[in-house]
C-alpha cells in the first residue's frame, strides 16, 4: 500500500507522519509537494499537522487553494482514504470535504498534552482495529481546535455515525459535543485534531495511534488484495 | 481604481473568546461599562477600474476565501477613486 504525505509550506508534522508509515507500519510512503498535479499513484492521502501558509487569514484557508487540493478532492471522491490531522483537519473543513469550521480554543491557549479519546465509531476504515468505546491516549497540540457546526449539521453527523472520536475526560478546546474527529458521509475522509502519528511508540508515551494506520492498511488489503 | 474595504466578524451565534478576553482587559482598565467586545478582521483590497462586475467579484472573494461563512459574517464597501 502506498501513502502520500502532502507537504504544504508550513507543514511541520509531515516527518512524523512519514516516520509513522515507513518505520512503524512498514508501508510505502512518499512526500508530495503542495503543487503536485496528480495523486493517482497513491492509495491513501495524509494531510499532516502544522501551520500551512503560516495560518494567515484562517487555519487551512489558503492551503485549500493549493494546486494539489483539487487532486485530494478527486481522491476523496474515488473513495480513497484521506486523513487530515490537526492543520490537515482544518484544511479538510475549509475545502468542504468535511462539514463545520474551526474556532480558537475557548481558553485562548495553545494546548499541548496527551488526552484520552473515546472511539465512538469503530466501523470505519480508520478505526476497525479499535473496540467501540475504547479509550485511547493520543496527544493534541493546537490553538484552534474548537470544532463548530450548526444544529442541522450536528444532527446529520449523529444520524450518519460520522462522529468517530470524542474527548473522554475534559473537553480541552470547547468543541461542540466534545468532538475530536469526524468523517464524511461516505466514511473515507477523516479529520481529527489529536495526532495519532505522535502516538506510535510507548517509549514516547503511547502507541495507541498505531491501530489507526493499521486499520487503513487492513481495510485496503481486504478490499484490493484478498479479492485480487 | 477601486478601493474595497472588507469587514469580517464572527457570527453573533458564535462565541468570541478573543473578544471576551479584550472585554476583561477593558474592565480591568476601569472601563467597566463595556458590555461586549467582538474582535474581527479588516482588509483593504485595491483593484483597477477595468474590473467588470466588481461587486460580484468581491462577493465571491469574501464568500470563498476571505470569510468562512460557517462562522463568520462579512460586509464590504467599494469606493471608486479617479487617478490623479
Amino acid at each position: 500500500m502506498k501513502f502520500a504525505v502532502i507537504v504544504f509550506p508550513g507543514s511541520n508534522c509531515d516527518i512524523d507522519m512519514y516516520h509513522a508509515i515507513k518505520d512503524e507500519i512498514g508501508e510505502e510512503v512518499e512526500y508530495v509537494w503542495h503543487d503536485a498535479d496528480t495523486l493517482e499513484n497513491y492509495d491513501a492521502i495524509l494531510l499532516p499537522g502544522g501551520f500551512s501558509y503560516g495560518d494567515y487569514l484562517r487555519s487551512g484557508a489558503i492551503a485549500r487553494f493549493s494546486n494539489v487540493m483539487k487532486e485530494v478532492v478527486k481522491a476523496a471522491e474515488q473513495g480513497k482514504p484521506v486523513l487530515g490531522v490537526c492543520n490537515g483537519f482544518q484544511i479538510l473543513l475549509e475545502t468542504g470535504l468535511l462539514p463545520g469550521a474551526m474556532r480558537r480554543n475557548d481558553s485562548l491557549k495553545f494546548i499541548c498534552k496527551t488526552v484520552p479519546l473515546t472511539v465512538e465509531n469503530n466501523e470505519t476504515m480508520f478505526t476497525n482495529g479499535y473496540v467501540k468505546n475504547e479509550v485511547i491516549q493520543i496527544p493534541i497540540a493546537h490553538g484552534e481546535g474548537n470544532y463548530f457546526c450548526d444544529e442541522e449539521t450536528m444532527s446529520n453527523l449523529k444520524e450518519n455515525n460520522q462522529i468517530v472520536f470524542t474527548y473522554s475526560d475534559e473537553n480541552p478546546n470547547g468543541s461542540v459535543e466534545n468532538i475530536a474527529g469526524i468523517t464524511n458521509v461516505a466514511g473515507n475522509v477523516l479529520g481529527m485534531m489529536p495526532h495519532p502519528e505522535r502516538a506510535m511508540d510507548t517509549l514516547l508515551g503511547s502507541e495507541d495511534g498505531k491501530k489507526l494506520f493499521q486499520s487503513i492498511v487492513k481495510h485496503w488489503r481486504e478490499k484490493y488484495v484478498v479479492n485480487a | 481604481m477601486y478601493k474595497v474595504k472588507v469587514y469580517i466578524t464572527l457570527r453573533e451565534s458564535v462565541l468570541d473568546p478573543q473578544g471576551s478576553a479584550v472585554k476583561q482587559a477593558l474592565h480591568s482598565m476601569e472601563f467597566k461599562s463595556v458590555e461586549d467586545v467582538r474582535v474581527g478582521k479588516y482588509m483593504e483590497l485595491t483593484l483597477p477600474s477595468s474590473v467588470e462586475n466588481v461587486e460580484a467579484a468581491v462577493e465571491e472573494m469574501c464568500h470563498r476565501l476571505l470569510a468562512n461563512p460557517v462562522i463568520e459574517d462579512y460586509r464590504y464597501e467599494i469606493e471608486e477613486s479617479v487617478a490623479q
